[in-house]
């Protein structure tokens, strides 16, 4: 075996081109979709939308990917999100997989926690992974689609509204164009230009506080867990955070104060010491990147804005402490992707989108509220914030009560999307946290004998998953079931059951055709996770959320649930909130 | 389960001197921290979200006026 070198993926430079806009202007036609912003979230969102087959321009100011680590965790969500369009395993393969983290206050560890203490799961609760690698993995994968034209050096300085498209103007190395969409997704981070552009704000909490990170390189003892000090004896008054990253880099992230000069603080003579302090005055390391940031938790009130929607940070911007930052980002393009192709192939309405703005915002709000009392305990805004904190601290050394009021950062979840237009009320009780809105967990199984995990069988379509053998089902609702495979909206069956397909299950599989497949659950761990009694159906979207499930399988039910998911029927029976502490 | 302000304390007068007592010796910054501390045991102790919240409630009616006056309407 011999491996390829390994690309530098920060000194890669993408050659601008011109586009048809430019060469032959009569040619160019109304594109389905722009995207504004060739960073994690604009290059997913090109992706899934490129599964879904729509043709998407991504536009990047820029010819390079991220310069320094910045995002470096990366979610089990957002990893069960990079399998389903197709480079988890890369992702994995390269990033640093850890589920624990230790809080200390000053040298005692006072906290630990497990992210992923059950076992069952493809993927860990985090990898650490610099977004470049990230970036570069995903424009990888962006190129294997023909559907994905991508335009660098192209900044976008200007938008008109029309009734049926956008104009975006383009400014590249040789004049500016008109590109013309039916919909434009802005991912142009945190400043985003576009925003700015329509005259619309980000608005929220800021903090009067500034971090460092410093990226070192160095061989170090530390484990693969997530370290975070409160007044460390080398680092008084302040936090700090420690992560470990591939090629031996070690993500060091010191709280510094508002007073400390950003500037300043970035030299290397005042970087080092600092270091050092924690590391020994004779450790061996170099810097590999350095930066002093600000953060403020904010969002847009709305997402969508007509035809342009706001994606990641450009719609929300949240402090790093928890990973939701581009952890949500991620999750933002693959709510967005399958609906928009579904309102460009007239398989749903428009109006599909407003659940895109109303089921994200909510989902920022989650992590923006967690966001905030995070940085509250780290950074206190006020001299009783700062002594309830000191006094968490203090008593936590003794008391395991205090000890879970300890802060240093709730790290990100993916969001239940509670009363969700598309989701349908249960009408029968069931346990567990695979409720309407919630995105789908994984769990072992078995696909012919060869063992595997579920949500690869969810895929990013419609899925119906039956706790059923497909032999189990009645003949009168095969044909009911094989119409709803075939409709408009098209529908893939999954049967899970706890024993292997039999030789009749294997009859009905061949007649249900291609759209069908059964799976052993062969630890019982799909049924227990998602309380599947005998026939108990679940209706699965393409972003592998829930949007309804039942106690029987009655493809009347599975068919109105399906047009409610796909913004059909107006909101009038709202699904029920369901406990939505 | 709601706030009890009927008189509970086994020994209202013990008590208070202890509560007192406890800040000895400390200035303004440091009894702070004192009180904090005492807070969260205390809080820990009632466990109930509810009761807890309205406890704040009523410790904060009176020094703001609107929070007061939200106290007077739910009354």
């Amino acid at each position: 075996m011999h491996s390829t070198p390994a690309i530098d993926y920060q000194q890669q430079r993408f050659m601008y081109q011109p586009c048809l806009e430019q060469t032959r202007p009569a040619d160019a036609a109304l594109h389905p979709v722009v995207v504004i912003g060739a960073g994690p979230v604009g290059l997913v969102t090109a992706i899934d939308l490129a599964r879904q087959g729509i043709r998407v321009v991504l536009v990047d100011d820029d010819d390079t990917l991220s310069t320094g680590s910045r995002a470096i965790c990366f979610a089990k969500r957002t990893l069960d999100i990079f399998d389903r369009i197709g480079c988890g395993q890369r992702m994995v393969d390269k990033g640093v997989g850890w589920n624990r983290g230790k809080v200390f206050l000053r040298e005692e560890a006072i906290y630990e926690f497990d992210l992923l203490p059950e076992c069952g799961h493809a993927r860990p609760a985090f990898i650490n992974l610099q977004q470049y690698y990230v970036e570069g993995y995903l424009l990888e994968q962006a190129r294997q689609h023909s559907l994905i034209e991508l335009r660098w050096k192209s900044r976008v300085s200007a938008i008109a509204h029309h009734a049926d498209h956008e104009a975006l103007t383009v400014e590249t190395p040789e004049g500016s164009y008109l590109l013309k969409a039916r919909y434009v997704v802005a991912a142009d981070g945190s400043r985003s230009p576009l925003r700015k552009m329509m005259g619309l704000e980000s608005v929220g909490h800021t903090f009067r506080d500034r971090f460092l990170i410093a990226d070192v390189k160095m061989a170090a003892p530390f484990p693969a867990e997530r370290w975070f000090w409160f007044d460390p004896p080398f680092h008084p008054n302040q936090s700090v955070l420690l992560h470990r990253q591939p090629d031996d880099v070690w993500r060091i992230d010191f709280q510094l104060g508002w007073d400390a000069d950003p500037v300043l603080e970035r030299t290397p003579e005042r970087v080092i010491p600092r270091v050092q302090a924690l590391l020994g005055k004779d450790a061996q390391f170099t810097l590999e990147w350095v930066s002093v940031y600000t953060f403020s938790c904010v969002r847009m009130d709305r997402f969508r804005h007509g035809r342009v929607l706001f994606v990641g940070d450009a719609a929300h911007c949240v402090s790093p402490f928890g990973a939701r930052g581009a952890n949500s980002g991620i999750q933002d393009a693959e709510n967005l992707a399958w609906k928009l192709a579904f309102v460009l192939q007239g398989k749903a309405p428009d109006s599909l989108l407003d659940s895109y703005a109303s089921e994200r915002e909510f989902a920022a709000d989650e992590n923006l509220l967690n966001s905030t009392r995070s940085t509250d305990f780290i950074t206190p805004k006020s001299a009783v914030s700062r002594c309830f904190r000191d006094a968490v601290l203090a008593l936590a050394r003794e008391h395991a009560f205090a000890r879970r009021l300890v802060n240093s950062g709730r790290l990100s979840l993916p969001a239940t999307l509670h009363g969700s237009p598309l989701s349908s009320a249960d009408s029968a009780p069931f346990h567990g946290a695979m409720q309407a809105g919630a995105p789908c967990t994984d769990a072992p199984v078995l696909t012919d004998t060869i063992p595997g995990w579920l949500l690869p069988h969810l895929g990013d379509q419609f899925v119906a998953m039956i706790f059923a053998p497909p032999a189990s089902l009645s003949a009168a609702l095969l044909p009911a079931l094989v119409r709803l495979t075939e409709g408009g909206l098209p529908l893939r069956l999954l049967f899970v059951s706890g024993a292997q397909a039999s030789a009749e299950d294997h009859t009905v599989l061949s007649a249900l055709g291609d759209s069908a497949v059964q799976v052993q659950d062969i630890e019982g761990q799909v049924a227990q996770r998602y309380d599947g009694q005998p026939h108990t159906c679940y209706l699965i979207r393409p972003d592998q959320h829930v949007c309804a499930r039942w106690r029987t399988v009655d493809a009347a039910a599975l068919a109105q649930a399906l047009q409610r998911a796909t913004g059909h029927e107006p909101a009038a029976q709202p699904a029920t909130v369901l406990d939505a502490a | 389960m709601s706030l009890n302000t009927a008189p509970n304390l086994a020994r209202p007068d013990d008590f208070y001197e202890s509560l007192i007592e406890m800040h000895r010796g400390l200035d303004d910054a440091p009894s702070q921290d004192v009180n904090a501390r005492l807070i969260l045991l205390l809080a820990n102790h009632i466990g109930d979200h509810e009761v807890l919240i309205e406890a704040m409630q009523r410790a904060r009616a009176g020094v703001d006026p609107a929070v007061s006056a939200a106290l007077a309407e739910a009354a």
